[in-house]
């Protein structure tokens, strides 16, 4: 089975400064890693590779230095590489950025499967995996969290849809989008790292797509206009109440069915 | 020893000094918890708890005891595994939980002063935040601070920061007669008489109370990176540790640990360790200010590794894959406990050349006295936690398998040149083993320096060098 990751470098921090007066992420000196729900997404396709043979490509979108991203997939065991990058790329929103990827994708060949991790810890959207399968017109499923059965022509997956599990099979080619915890994604290797140092990654270039009209990616194909990027407030109000454990039990529910918890 | 019995009386006095019945417990109010520690079999109850909030009330206290000749014992949050916590001779507990505020962060001296009741999870955390760093990194991190200088704590860090007793630079002690001192202080460098801050650390509650403790910090390092290296067998795993400190690169942590740990971790945690295919596995930790930088560092030891038969090096470089690996390493404790009916455990510390042959020899114990025994630990170090485990034995069979094997690790780390506790303490479980391994002259400068200390030995009687 041919299958194709998509992943995405996002700064190695969970306290993203925005700047205020520009309202853009503060991203020097921050770190990059790779997002950390992609990995799930690796490794589900390696288990599936490990069962049914085939190869493994990942795509990432970015500027050249999401490269290392891509090389962390081929130290946890992926086959190959691509990096979809274009100064005319940039700021593509989610339907921009899922039209670049599904061109890229043509242009790299036929998949059987694609598979994304469940949303990125930056953009937090969980849109642009769904939005791909739309673009390449193939059936689409997210939430999945368990691969239940391998076909010949079809998949059967579990879905996590928070109060029951929807099992669904699907056709390929397919895209997937996995949850977090569907594998414990492994350990990039040392050994691998250094046996693929000089592996070469594809880069794709606008010229490269079938779709060259500079219109349709970046800022100039994004309906969307942020209008501004800001912290959420942070709520640190504190009670402290004194009594016996009856009267704070008593406070408590009185409390949580105030702010409607109960 | 004859003591006073605590009467109605001395509780009264205590309820005056305390003046907070919700902080004096007595009679059915104590916990059974207080009667026994995380894991030793030492069990006896005090007479009464006191949670004390200040040092002044810790001081009053001890007057009234010394007075009386009634015992008492400190504790902390009760998580030691050798019963120095346990009220052997009943009398006042002390519980110092309740003193746990953060003093004075001194920037300018790189210190930090607390209260005996701060948590170790919540010092780490503290100083954290304020990009600051106290290495001491003990599994349990619900103890507490005053607990873990008792025992003078080592934990995983110990292979390149050292232990607690490296980062205390000042006490404040209430004396068994309730006198308040200080030892060493803010400064680094002390000549000063006697070590007196260095014999309080590590005295498990028989010398004083520890009141406020005056850490020292360092500036937290901006990144680690953990490798954790799968190996065919036990013996190449803990066989390539000699060669790791002899190649003087300088991990943070150098640990190994069995697929058998591991699976019981997951199973303990309810989720997935990173990798379990292999029988054995070393786990290594390097800190420093740039991924390149460790890169760099840890790139000798990965070649060492590979040239003595690992299967590979796997890299963990992001806090998510850090948390995977460092919980579960945590929690190898609870996770063992969680597998067996009962156990009892050893904390022998060998010279780090022959970490591998105490290993090994702990390994192959399992045949020769029939009882299943786990263990896992700071190879880098030296220090060796070995578990016997109970299982269905008798009670019979327990006790004569348990012995045979303890007896056995301690005779051979004995011949190794090592000691009876790396970690852990003498406290009440372990103190055959320090009579049967040190000289009888030392043992009598210790129980000399407790009569200094303690002339009616009121502050928690039998543990460590008493009978």
């Amino acid at each position: 089975m041919n299958i194709l990751v998509c992943i995405k470098q996002v700064p190695d921090t969970n306290k993203v400064e925005v700047d205020p007066v520009t309202g853009v992420l503060k991203r020097n000196g921050v770190e990059s890693k790779m997002n950390p729900y992609d990995l799930y997404a690796i490794e589900t396709a390696l288990r599936i590779k490990e069962k049914t043979g085939g190869e493994i490509w990942a795509v990432s979108m970015g500027p050249g230095q999401a490269a290392s991203a891509i090389k962390e997939a081929f130290a946890m065991g992926v086959d190959h590489g691509a990096l979809i990058s274009d100064r005319k790329f940039g700021g593509a929103d989610v339907l921009a950025t899922s039209y670049a990827i599904s061109q890229g994708i043509k242009k790299l060949g036929d998949f059987d499967l694609i598979l994304c991790g469940k949303q990125t810890t930056d953009g937090d959207t969980a849109q642009v995996g769904p939005e791909v399968s739309e673009w390449l017109n193939i059936p689409c499923l997210s939430n999945v969290s368990k691969i239940a059965e391998i076909g010949e022509e079809d998949m059967t997956v579990e879905m996590d849809m928070t109060h029951d599990i929807e099992i669904a099979k699907i056709k390929f080619p397919c895209l997937l989008a996995v949850d977090k915890d569907i594998f414990m994604p492994r350990l990039p290797s040392y050994v691998k790292k250094q046996e693929t140092k000089d592996r070469e990654i594809t880069i794709i270039t606008l010229n490269d797509l079938e779709d060259k009209n500079e219109k349709n990616y970046g800022l100039n194909g994004s309906p969307t206009q942020v209008e501004r990027i800001f912290p959420p407030e942070v709520n640190s109000h504190r009670e402290m109440w004194n009594g016996t454990g009856t009267e704070l039990t008593d406070q408590l529910v009185t409390k949580l069915k105030e702010l409607k918890f109960a | 020893m004859n003591y006073k019995k605590l009467d109605q009386n001395d509780l009264a006095f205590i309820n005056k000094i305390i003046n907070d019945p919700e902080r004096v417990l007595f009679g059915e109010k104590i916990n059974e918890e207080y009667s026994h520690d995380e894991l030793s079999d030492t069990q006896s109850y005090p007479d009464v708890v006191v949670k004390v909030t200040s040092t002044e009330e810790v001081s009053e206290i001890m007057k009234y005891a010394y007075e009386n000749n009634i015992p008492v014992t400190p504790r902390g949050s009760g998580t030691g595994l050798v019963g120095s916590s346990v009220a052997m001779e009943h009398g006042i507990m002390i519980d110092t939980t309740l003193m746990n505020r953060f003093l004075e962060l001194d920037e300018d001296n790189l210190t930090i002063t607390v209260e005996p009741g701060v948590l170790l999870m919540e010092l780490s955390a503290y100083v954290q935040e304020r990009d600051l760093f106290y290495p001491p990194d003990p599994g349990e991190k619900s103890a507490t601070i005053g607990g873990n200088i008792s025992t003078n704590a080592g934990g995983m860090r110990a292979v390149k920061y050292g232990v607690t007793r490296d980062y205390v630079r000042g006490l404040e002690v209430v004396l068994p007669n309730g006198t308040v001192v200080e030892f060493g202080g803010k400064v680094v460098k002390n000549s000063t008489g006697y070590a007196m801050k260095d014999l309080m650390v590590g005295s498990e509650g028989t010398l004083g109370i520890i009141t406020k403790a005056i850490l020292k910090l360092l500036p937290l390092p901006k990144k680690a990176i953990s490798l954790l290296i799968p190996f065919p067998s036990l013996e190449k795993a803990i066989g390539t540790v000699p060669l790791i400190i002899k190649s003087k690169s300088i991990p943070t942590a150098i640990e190994f640990m069995q697929r058998e740990v591991i699976m019981d971790a997951e199973k303990y945690l309810g989720r997935k360790f990173p990798d379990n295919s292999s029988d054995a596995y070393l786990l290594l930790k390097f800190d420093g200010n740039s991924t390149e930088e460790i890169e760099k560092a840890y790139d000798s030891v990965a070649k060492i590794c590979l040239e003595q038969g690992a299967l590979d090096i796997l890299i963990s470089d992001t806090n998510e894959r850090e948390e995977s690996i460092w919980k579960a390493r945590g929690a190898f404790l609870e996770a063992i406990k969680g597998s067996t009916t009962y156990m009892d455990e050893v904390d022998v510390v060998v010279p780090r050349s022959c970490v591998n042959e105490m290993v090994e020899y702990i390994h192959s114990l399992y045949k020769e006295v029939n009882i299943r025994i786990k263990s896992f630990g700071h190879a880098g170090d030296g220090n060796l936690h070995a578990y016997v485990l109970k299982d269905d034995l008798s009670e019979e069979e327990w006790e004569e398998r348990m012995t045979a094997a303890m007896d056995k690790i301690y005779g051979k780390a004995r011949e190794l040149k090592g000691q009876v506790s790396g970690e852990h303490g003498i406290g009440f479980a372990k103190k055959s083993y320090l009579f049967e391994s040190m000289d009888p002259a030392t043992v009598e400068i210790m129980r000399g320096i407790k009569k200094a200390f303690d002339p009616k030995n009121i502050l928690n009687p039998r543990k460590v060098c008493q009978m």
